[in-house]
This record gives structure tokens, sequence and C-alpha cells, in this order.
């Protein structure tokens, strides 16, 4: 391992050339390397098969590795993987809990897993149980909670050894917006604290609010891996819906700028990333034309991502 | 959320012995706990059953028949069966009370909650193999109950028949735990059970005493460990077996320490559980 100046953190993770081929001939990590500084809210995309859960799944010690190492805190997961597991909550992307226990008793026996004795892990159930409102349901046996429930008695289980890196493999998947929200407040609380979050999702506007740093895997490789906003920043198209009122006659003609009318209300218009706004409201109003709202067509991280995996050979959108 | 507050780690966090030993013996405690309440829970399912099936065969093999048998060694049938009888009870539910629990984890997915945790592939075999002794002993004591309404008993020898139970307890809980490792649908763990164990049982002496057998059937049932397992138990309750004792401690050893170091392989290496 290179040595580390004593003064400065180590990397929250760092995959070095890892690598997975699947007993049935697939490589599912062809060399994947990255790095996730502690602090960071870091998203990790790719379409479906690119082998996202494939790298969740090593680093939580549910899949063997064919090659390469991973560090977590500095921690190889070869030579200890105890001490790496101790570092790691994971919210996986499947419901893995027995249904016929509570929720409380999941918590603190997972606690129980980790080391944490009853006396530390009972309170702890409790707070994190309460704080992502699922308290009510306690002492029920987890079948009989909705989907969402159980999505977030997967983040309260994942929370018991309080760890320093949280990893959520599509954890909204199914869940209603008001909940979707609530879990987002808890999650963005934590990594404002100090836990560093790695997050996969299919929901890109989700990745675009919540990450700082972002890495797009397709085919086994890392395609991507920069900040969310220099990636943003590469998107050199954007298309604008614009409510209007006023839309009678023909559309003006602007340099550099297309027009659609979609409906009596509603135009389209696509240009520059960097083309000068004023200069197009400026020509609607001189047309008798009032912009009354305005939103991106589609989510800019989408966009890009579309662009990317197509770019590598991948139809498969997100 | 001020709990949580952290300062950016500088080098790879360090866990002392002392902590990890602690740690382990936590994890050991939840996972034979999680084992017992499961027993409990659905204890019309673990504990109720071998109750009813002994008591059957206390009434016709021991009342019924046995009346017509004749004593065994200079004791009645009923007081000669009865170590079997409870044996038979301790190698049945430890096996069928660690493959349906680990299968069950493995079946639901839960087990991924012990295979991403910090715990060694020991406390995890060890947590499971204890819950199934445990389940093994109390089902032992319920039918030794069961036992005493049928037929006075004098224990001969209480640390042998004590450690007789414990190895042969340890011994089918090790093998049902490589038995769920192995499965991967339901009918898997319920082949063994059913074409290996419940044949080995009933020719491993229970009922009759393998002296009686001519050649070469008396010299195939020494290859049974259930034999030396039913022998060494009666030896411990009755003070008579058919092996000597020591022999039976040296099968039941060699088994408990060829079986673990197996089950311990398979775990590490994660055989049917990990990709």
């Amino acid at each position: 391992m290179p040595a580390t100046p004593a003064s400065s953190p180590v990397p929250a993770l760092e995959v070095v050339d890892l690598r997975k081929t699947y007993s049935n001939g697939v490589q599912a990590l062809k060399g994947v390397s990255l790095k996730v500084a502690q602090g960071d809210f870091f998203a990790l995309l790719g379409p479906n098969g690119a082998g996202k859960s494939t790298l969740i799944g090593i680093l939580s010690s549910l899949v063997n590795p064919s090659g390469g190492d991973a560090r977590v805190f500095g921690l190889s997961i070869h030579a200890d993987r105890g001490g790496v597991m101790r570092q790691i909550g994971l919210v996986p992307q499947e419901i893995n809990f027995n249904q016929f226990e509570t929720p409380f008793e999941i918590c603190v026996n997972v606690a129980g897993f980790y080391g944490v004795p009853r006396a530390i892990a009972e309170p702890r159930a409790e707070k994190y149980l309460r704080e992502l409102r699922i308290w009510d349901k306690a002492f029920q046996p987890t079948r009989m909670m909705s989907g969402g429930m159980k999505r977030r008695l997967m983040i309260a289980r994942a929370m018991m050894n309080e760890p320093r890196l949280l990893i959520l493999d599509e954890p909204t998947a199914g869940v209603d917006i008001e909940i979707r929200r609530s879990m987002w407040h808890f999650i963005t609380g934590i990594n404002a604290a100090g836990t560093t979050v790695i997050l996969t999702t299919h929901y890109l506007e989700e990745a675009e609010q919540l990450c700082r740093n972002i890495a797009i895997i397709d085919h086994g490789e890392i395609v991507e891996d920069t900040s969310m906003r220099r990636l943003l920043s590469k998107l050199d198209v954007q298309s604008l819906v614009l409510d209007v009122t006023g839309l009678d006659g023909t559309l003006p003609r602007i340099d550099g700028v297309k027009l659609v009318r979609i409906d009596d209300q509603t135009l389209e218009a696509e240009m520059p990333s960097t083309h000068n706004l004023n200069a197009l409201f400026a020509v609607l109003t001189a047309q008798g034309i009032t912009v009354t709202s305005m939103r991106n067509k589609t989510n800019r991280l989408e966009e890009l991502f579309v662009r990317l995996v197509e770019r590598n050979g991948n139809g498969a959108k997100a | 959320m001020n709990d949580l507050a952290r300062e950016p780690v500088t080098r790879a966090p360090v866990y002392a012995g002392s902590a990890r030993v602690r740690a382990n013996l936590v994890a050991l405690g939840t996972i034979t706990r999680r084992e017992v309440r499961r027993m409990l829970r659905i204890w019309t399912q673990t504990l109720v059953p071998p109750a009813i099936t002994m008591t059957l065969y206390f009434v016709i093999f021991g009342k019924i028949i046995g009346s017509r048998v004749g004593p065994m060694h200079g004791f009645s049938y009923m007081q000669y069966i009865v170590p079997g009888l409870v044996m038979m009870s301790i190698i049945n539910n430890c096996y069928a009370n660690i493959t349906s629990s680990f299968f069950g984890s493995k079946f639901g997915r839960y087990v991924e909650e012990m295979l991403a945790s910090p715990m060694p592939s020991w406390v995890v075999l060890s947590g499971y193999v204890a819950g199934a002794v445990l389940r093994g002993l109390l089902v032992g004591i319920i039918v030794l109950g069961i036992a005493l309404f049928f037929t006075s008993l004098h224990v001969a020898h209480p640390l042998v028949a004590l450690t007789t139970v414990l190895l042969g307890a340890v011994i089918f809980s090790l093998a049902g735990f490589i038995n769920a490792m192995f499965a991967k649908r339901f009918d898997d763990i319920a082949i063994v059970p059913t074409f290996v164990l419940a044949p080995l049982t009933y020719l491993g002496g229970v009922f009759y005493s393998v002296n009686m057998l001519g050649s070469p059937w008396r010299e195939a049932s020494l290859a049974n460990p259930i034999l030396y397992m039913v022998n060494a138990f009666r030896f411990g309750i009755l003070g008579i077996g058919d092996v000597p004792v020591w022999i039976a401690y040296v099968v039941m050893l060699a088994f408990v320490i060829g079986l673990g170091g197996f089950a311990l392989w398979l775990l590490h290496r994660g055989v049917g559980l990990r990709s």
C-alpha cells in the first residue's frame, strides 16, 4: 500500500484494478479503479448489468473478487475483511431480512453481528427506527410492513454499526416521493456529519441533486469518474420547455436557437448551453410572447448518462 | 445527528485483539440467542413433535412389544431402548434445526446480514451449532422426562452420558450445517434425513444389541457412526454397551474435527453463499 502522509485523510474507498469473472464466464468487472474521498456523497451509476452490484457485492463481502484489491479507510478486503466490514453499512437492492422477525429484533441482531452489545444496540435501534419514522412498527413482524417501510428498515439496519461508509444500492426503488424525500433528508444529514455515502440509483435527478462526485460504469469498466459539476458542464446543448402566453402567428427566428411550438401555451427551445437566454427572452418579448415559467426538458445528468453509455456501445437506458 | 460527527481518518483504523474477542463473543451470543428464540417461537414444530413421536415409541416398542421381548443385558426392554431413543431425538432435532434455520437464511437472503458483517466464519458456525445443540438438549430432556413416566432409570456414568450427548449433538449439527450449505432447494435438506439419517439411526443399535447380529451385519454395523453414539450414551445411562467407550470417543472426536474443519473451510470459501 502506498504510504499516506500522516496528516492527509486516507480515502474512504480506493478500488484498484478490481476484476470479477463469474463461473459462467461473464466478466462483470474488467479492472475497475476508483477513489472516493472521506465525507463524499458519491454516485456510482450505470445501466443494468454494468457491474455496479458486483462491485458493491465485493465491497460488502458478498462476492469473491477474481483479482485486484479494494481498501476501505486504508484496510484491504484481502488482508482485513473484518476490519473493512466494521467501516461499512450496506443497504442492498433486494429486501434481505427475516420476514418473521420484527424491525427491532433485526436491528439489534445485526448490531450484535458487529459486536455491539444489546445495552447499546437497543437504544440505538430505537433511535434510528424513530428517525426513519418506523418506530410504530418496531415490534410487528416485518412481513406486515409496506415496501417503503421495508426500505427504511434496511437503512436503519445499515446504521446499527454507525458506519463510516454507507453504501446504498438503489435504496429508493419503488418508494413514493414523500418517503423518498424523508430518506434523503436522513441520509444527507448523516453525510453532513461526516459519513461517506456511495449511492447507486436509476433516478438520475436524485444523483444530480445529492452527489458531489460521480463514476459511471458500463460493461465492467469505468467510463467516467469526475465531479458532478464538471460532468454536467460537458453538456453542450440544452432543451428548455417554456410556458408562454400571447403565442399567435408564426414563431420568431433566433440565431442558434431551434424553436418548436408544442401547443398554444408551450414552446420548446433547443440551443447551445452557452447561449444567452436574455437574447431569447428579448426576441420573444418583442413578438408579444410572455414567458411565465421555464424548465429543462430532460434531466441534464440523464442526457449525459445516455450519451456516455451509448458511446460505450450500450443502448440501454437508466 | 451530532453524535455521528467524525474527524477525518488519517490512517487505517486498528482493532485491538481484545476488542475483536469481545465483539466475537457478542456476535456468538447474538446468533445463539436468535436461534433459541426461533426454536421457542415455533415450539409446536420444534418441541412438540418429538415428544409425541417418542411417547408412541415408548408405548408401542417399550410397553406393548417390549413386554414380550424379555430382559436385555439385565435391563427391561423399555429401559434398554430409552438411551437410544433419547440419542435419536437429539440427533434428529439438531440436524433438523440447523438445516432448516441456515437454509432458511439462505433462501430468504438474510444470511447476507452475517456475510456482510465482520464476524469470522468460526463465530457463524459456532452460533448455529450452539443453537442446534441447545434444541437437541431440550428435546433430549423432554424425551427423558417422558421416559420416566414409563420406567425408572439410574444414570451409571453421568459424565460419559453428558459428553456423549454433547459430542453427538455437535456432530449432527455440523453435518446439518454442511447439508444446508450445499442445499439449493428445500428438497435438498429433506433428502439426507430421509435417505441417510433415518436408516443409520434405526440400524445404529437403538432397538437392539449389534451383538445379536450375525456376520457380516455386525461388522457392517460397526461402520455406522450412530452406533458409537448410541452405545456410548447407553453406557453412560445403563453401564452397558456393544462397543468400548474409548473407541466411541475416538470416533466421535474424529467426526467433530473432520466435519468442523470441512464446514469452516466451506464457510471461508463461501460455498453456496458467495458468487
